[in-house]
């Protein structure tokens, strides 16, 4: 024997792994096997993906709700693969979900479910309401806007579980609002009783697999049986192979975003699920009123227990897949029934507000600079600055970095330069820059505020809060407000007022000052419909 | 057209082969491309985003020569998600030639408050008995190098303090 065989020997002696490993994989598998069957493999892979990235994305992470959201942006912004361990988290939640929906399709589909198997299913159905109770407290965890909004809407329908109700409010922490001890609830099941109830469930659900083994299809009595490995083997890794493929594909390309952060007051939000609870979130519009219940509560209890009751109900031999047409029937109608409701749901979602578009989860300095310094991103880029500039990175064009320190000037000097470029640095080749005094001298102040650490922050500000500052320059709010410090304090300081109004309130407020400030010395202003968006947009992005 | 040639690798063992191959080509990608950013997310420092500040720890014109003097200031520090704004000390001397040094406060044995001995002209760590001297110089004890120096400029006789110098985990 050679010294490789007397280890191995030595070791299966001692703790039996090869054993158990042969056992594993040397499995009889029916001669019916096939590529229909990798989807529960599928979900297990993409269950053991997100407890790992979870748990990294919990090494940079803050679990109460005011550092949350910091730490979130920390992951997204400045720690390196932070935004790829997010995307693959997020959309691996989502593919989970499909996966484990598909995988019970599957069996559902091919009736694996009848006797002896009974149980296997039953646990398979309450492996997938604790995926989706993974999606309802992950959900919560970022602390934006859409965070906090969904889960006020998610404890508002438990609460209305007869009997059950308060309880489980009680239980979630809600005394009424979603706050600090619904947060702790909802991180402590996502990441200490969720995990650990979700093995014990698998490895119930697999034991009982190999217990009764894979379900044969009628006429595999007669063939001789396969091994699991390697050929059945091969098709779970392809399988998870093209699902993790798509996996980082989404995580690298597809941005996940993040909103603000949660604001409890905000009046405009519109609060939406995530889209595999669309459906449900759609059920409760059909019900009205005192029937509201029937919704949010009646219907889905009874889905759920119909779907645990399915093996109970259908106790008929085993039959070929092909002749299984009222089940083949039952998932069309439901997978119909799901997608209208879906497609419905998204169809009648009103547009949130400019403002809660901006995409947080990346810096977000833009916020921070005055109005005529964000002006000046305007005349920035109408005068397509970057088309000779670098600014901080990329290529090296024609003209030199403008964010770097060397170049930094006075606003004076920038402004003549502007004008006659060549004055300034002989030989320039700049064409002259066609604006007013004051137009120049908004562009200079941009341009004074950049450096190379903010440069991409800066250039990335939306085009409405630029457009909002523009106005907000031509108009001369500043000569009695101010913003982010700057300006003058005769009428109030205007960070906060989305704290403070609603848009409509600060719209009407525009056109008639007086009427809603009496005493008030601000003059009406003649906006556009356009212009008055963009201008509301960006004072209520400002921030507190 | 041609013959389909019947494909030599059609028996059980290559069959098997083929499989294996897959199975361990296909985990290895996906192993790398998981530990590849796990690594990278846990080993590679941070961006920093805050600019280094320059923080105004007070009047040097007041200074003597190699009488050391310890400053208070307060410095934003940036700590991963939060930046909390905290007190800092730091041993301000004027040294031969008009040079002006602020020392880190921390003995650079094992981190303990040192302080100045008047009487000796010396700077004492109380912990295991380092002394420096009033350039940072280890005299004895086991400190293993000289004390740590705080970036310096002088403006308008206003000494700035910018970043700690530490050498890295091995000076």
């Amino acid at each position: 024997m050679s010294f490789k065989t007397q280890l191995r020997v030595w070791l299966d002696n001692r703790t039996g792994i090869e054993t158990a490993v042969r056992n594993f994989l040397y499995e009889n598998i029916p001669a019916s096997s096939g590529w229909h069957q990798v989807l529960g493999s599928v979900a297990l892979f993409l269950f053991l993906t997100q407890a790992f990235t979870g748990a990294l994305l919990a090494f940079n992470y803050a679990p109460t709700p005011g550092d949350a959201y910091n730490s979130l942006r920390y992951i997204l912004a400045e720690v390196t693969a932070g935004r790829l361990m997010r995307g693959l988290h997020h959309w691996g939640a989502s593919m989970m979900i499909v996966m484990v929906v598909l995988h019970m399709t599957q069996v559902f589909l091919y009736g694996a479910y009848k006797k002896p198997r009974e149980a296997t299913w039953v646990v398979g159905v309450v492996l997938l309401l604790v995926t989706l109770a993974y999606g309802l407290t992950g959900y919560l965890l970022p602390w934006d806007n859409r965070a906090y909004w969904g889960t006020v809407v998610a404890t508002q329908i438990a609460a209305q579980a007869p009997v059950l109700g308060p309880y489980l409010v009680r239980l979630l922490g809600g005394q009424g609002e979603v706050g600090v001890v619904t947060f702790a609830r909802f991180y402590g099941l996502h990441v200490l009783l969720l995990p650990p109830a979700t093995l014990l469930l698998i490895a119930v659900h697999i034991y009982l697999v190999r217990k009764h083994g894979v379900a044969p299809e009628p006429g595999d009595e007669a063939l001789p049986a396969k091994k699991f490995f390697p050929e059945q083997a091969f098709r779970d890794t392809v399988a998870i192979f093209i699902a993790f493929a798509i996996l980082f594909v989404l995580a690298v390309a597809a941005r996940v975003p993040l909103e603000q952060l949660a604001d409890p007051t905000d009046t405009t939000y519109v609060p939406r699920p995530e889209w595999y609870f669309l459906f449900l979130f759609q059920t409760l519009k059909l019900f009205e009123g005192p029937l509201e219940v029937v919704g949010s509560v009646v219907l889905p209890t009874l889905a759920i227990l119909a779907l645990l009751l399915v093996p109970f109900i259908d106790r008929g031999r085993m039959r070929k897949v092909t002749e299984r047409t009222a089940a083949a029937a039952v998932v069309v109608l439901a997978a119909i029934g799901w997608g209208g409701l879906t497609l419905a749901a998204v169809a009648s979602t009103p547009q949130q507000p400019i403002a809660a578009r901006v995409d947080f989860s990346q810096p977000t300095d833009w916020l921070e600079v005055s109005p005529v310094e964000m002006a000046g991103i305007g005349y920035f880029r109408q005068e397509n600055c970057i088309g000779c500039h670098t600014v901080g990175s990329g290529k090296p064009k024609i003209g030199p970095d403008l964010a770097a320190r060397s170049i930094r000037n006075t606003a004076l000097w920038m402004i003549q330069h502007f004008k006659r470029p060549s004055a300034m640095v002989p030989g320039s080749a700049m064409p002259p820059i066609q604006l007013s005094d004051a137009q120049l001298n908004t562009l200079a102040a941009f341009l004074l505020k950049l450096n190379a650490r903010n440069a991409e922050a800066l250039q990335s500000a939306p085009d409405f809060a630029v457009e909002g500052a523009l106005i907000y320059q031509k108009s001369q709010c500043g000569s009695c407000h101010s913003v982010n410090g700057v300006g003058v304090k005769l009428g109030p300081p205007l960070n906060g007022l989305k704290q403070r109004r609603t848009e409509q309130w600060v719209q009407d407020h525009f056109r008639n000052p007086q009427a809603l400030s009496p005493g008030s010395s601000m003059p009406p202003y003649r906006f556009t419909p356009a212009e008055m968006e963009k201008i509301v947009a960006y004072l209520f992005v400002l921030p507190e | 057209m041609g013959r389909i040639r019947r494909a030599p690798d059609d028996s059980p063992d290559s069959r098997r082969g083929f499989f294996l191959t897959v199975i361990y080509g296909a985990w290895s990608l996906i192993g790398a491309a998981l530990a590849t950013p796990a690594l990278l997310y846990l080993f590679l420092p941070p961006k920093v985003r805050t600019e280094a500040e320059w923080i105004d720890a007070g009047d040097i014109t007041k200074l003597q020569p190699k009488v050391p003097v310890e400053v208070v200031f307060r410095k934003n520090r940036v700590d991963g998600w939060k930046i909390t704004s905290e007190k800092q000390t730091a041993w301000v001397v004027e040294l031969p030639g008009q040079k002006i040094v602020a020392f880190g406060p921390q003995c650079t044995h094992l981190g303990c408050a040192y302080h100045w001995e008047d009487a000796k002209s010396e700077f004492l760590c109380p912990c295991h008995n380092s002394v420096f001297s009033v350039d940072g110089a280890v005299v004895s004890g086991p400190a293993p190098r000289p004390l740590d120096r705080y970036q310096t400029k002088i403006e308008n006789g206003k000494l700035l303090v910018g970043a700690l110098d530490e050498p890295g985990p091995k000076s």
